[in-house]
């Protein structure tokens, strides 16, 4: 009784029968959503008998780690080493998701927050080119990207990501919510521009520019490469994998392996972001 | 921000541009660009029926998934909130969980598949609803309904993570003294505390769900096929695919996208209306 006394006091606006429920459901769908994960790391245990078993199970009856030795010898076999393919991907996708998230937070500062003319057709521009499907894009696109010498670079991935619309509108909506006040006070303190957007701006929509370093992360890093980079040693993990999957279906225990694999690095930055999204809004007394 | 918009403008509105100007033209990427005036919109409009079964799904599909997909973000994001942070942060990526996965149209393929070992079937069979297997993935009746449930099952995705964030700035002092003005329950806060403070993040995941929701192509490509069976999964984008990347006309495609375009746009003038009604 005591607990449910103290939840009562801790909580504000709740109820343990309703919170229950509400989790309940959320477990049932929390099931369901999960299949994928379940699926994908089975699968990577599974011996050749049980991957083609049919009618298909989904968990995995005697868990073997053949398919990572089987990879492992399929990389000893390729004449690029395996570690500049994984150099390869780690330079374009962290150069990509750190120059995207400073560059897009530079430029959403002043769209957010500074009144200058043009601010609303720069931004509608952003937004409408979201809507912009980009299978008619890719071949203007690669003209200019072409054109620019960049084929066969790294920078033909990372400069294209840099400009990336998402961003620029996931800070730009964050930053709005900044109250003017705070500004103006940092402001007649003496501060400059540069320094309240480090200091005081960045630190509060942290939780915004965590949630965009998974979107850009996990868009370069299970992006396809080929169209631009031909080069065997310039070439992404990601594209290698799919050199190999073409390999046919005796290498289809690997492909399993490959897809857990891939999946380990996005999933470990996205559990460090979401349990360090915390409450950062502190108005302090201010009122608009 | 010169660096951000120069790089912008030349990867993204350059092409847009670009596309624009050859929906007026006729292009098959190697001889140069003619002019064709408005013929290509014309061609669409009035003489190409797939295009129309195209557009009747796009809004068939949007429409439900849409409005759907946008509501269950915010829903579970609001809900997962509450949760200490590390539960927290295992809920989010197990409800990520399909859009930060490969290969999960897989799933989807082994429940749906056609033969009597595929699981709706067998259960289905073995409960004697059905006598004999049902082509889930190629009967044009079900396919439709199929590709909205396993979009619906998508859509945990960009928004989802944007509310989680977004629900981390509403401060907190507006939820006490809520109390005090008399919010009684945790409904009424969403409604005038949460969902207003909240205004920014709402119109962000709108636009990205209006970008998804009409922009369906590559669930229906991998699994209803393509083209798929009777038209029945063809969408506006899987109908610019089919021109652009395999007739090589791109000028024909470029005019589909604007087409497409517009129509995201007039469901975003109204749903930014429809938001700013929110909350009061």
């Amino acid at each position: 009784m005591r607990i449910i006394k103290a939840y009562k006091f801790k909580r504000l606006n709740r109820s343990l029968g309703v919170d229950l429920l509400l989790f309940a459901v959320i477990g049932m769908v929390a099931c369901f959503m999960a299949l994928p994960l379940v699926f994908t790391i089975n699968n990577a245990f599974k011996p050749i008998d049980e991957i083609f078993q049919f009618p298909p199970k989904l968990f995995v009856r005697n868990p073997t780690f053949k398919n990572f030795i089987d990879l492992v010898h399929i990389f000893n076999d390729s004449w690029v080493p395996f570690s500049r393919y994984i150099f390869n991907t780690f330079f374009i996708t962290t150069t990509g998701t750190a120059g995207h998230v400073l560059l897009a937070s530079a430029a959403a500062y002043p769209l957010a927050k500074i009144k200058f003319p043009g601010r609303s057709v720069l931004f509608s521009i952003v937004v409408l080119s979201l809507m912009f499907t980009s299978h008619v894009t890719q071949v203007p696109n690669y003209m200019t990207i072409s054109w620019l010498g960049l084929i066969d670079t790294y920078w033909a991935i990372i400069l294209p990501a840099f400009g990336m619309t998402l961003g620029l509108y996931l800070m730009k909506q964050f930053m709005e919510q900044i109250p003017d006040a705070l500004i103006e006070a940092a402001k007649m303190d003496g501060a400059s521009e540069y320094r309240i957007f480090w200091q005081i701006v960045m630190p509060m929509v942290k939780p915004a520019w965590l949630t965009l370093i998974i979107f850009a992360l996990q868009n370069l890093w299970s992006g396809s490469a080929i169209k631009f980079i031909y080069s065997e040693q310039l070439k992404t993990i990601n594209d290698v994998f799919g050199q190999i999957a073409a390999g046919g279906i005796v290498r289809t225990g690997p492909v399993a392996a490959v897809t857990l694999l891939m999946m380990v690095v996005p999933i470990t930055v996205f559990i460090v972001t979401q349990s360090n999204i915390i409450q950062t809004m502190s108005t302090s007394g201010l009122k608009d | 921000m010169a660096p951000y918009f120069l790089i912008f403008t030349t990867f993204t509105v350059v092409p847009v541009v670009m596309s624009l100007l050859l929906s007026f033209t006729h292009y098959n990427m190697l001889e140069p660009p003619t002019w064709a005036g408005w013929s290509n919109y014309i061609r669409l409009l009035v003489q190409d029926d797939v295009f129309l079964i195209a557009v009747k799904n796009t809004i068939l599909f949007a429409a439900i998934t849409g409005p759907i997909s946008y509501m269950a973000c915010f829903l579970f994001a609001w809900l997962i909130n509450e949760l200490p942070p590390r539960l927290r942060a295992f809920l989010t990526l197990v409800l990520y969980a399909p859009s930060i996965s490969g290969n999960v149209l897989l799933i989807w393929q082994l429940l749906f598949s056609s033969d009597s070992y595929g699981y709706a079937n067998s259960f289905l069979m073995s409960w004697g609803f059905i006598l004999e297997p049902v082509q889930w993935l190629q009967d044009p009746r079900y396919m439709l309904g199929i590709l909205i449930i396993v979009q619906l099952w998508l859509s945990l995705g960009t928004s989802f993570l944007a509310f989680i964030a977004g629900l981390q700035n509403v401060d907190r002092t507006m939820y006490e003294a809520g109390a005090i003005d008399g919010i009684r329950n945790r409904w009424q806060e969403l409604w005038f505390i949460t969902l207003p403070a909240m205004r920014p993040q709402l119109m962000f995941g709108a636009v990205i769900q209006i970008s998804t929701a009409f922009a369906v192509a590559e669930v229906s490509v991998n699994l209803l096929g393509f083209p798929s069976v009777d038209y029945a999964g063809h969408t506006i984008v899987t109908h610019l695919m089919d021109f652009g990347t395999i007739r090589f006309e791109l000028g024909y495609a470029s005019s589909i996208a604007t087409v497409l375009f517009s129509m995201m746009l007039l469901t975003n003038l109204l749903t930014q209306k429809l938001l700013r009604k929110v909350g009061e």
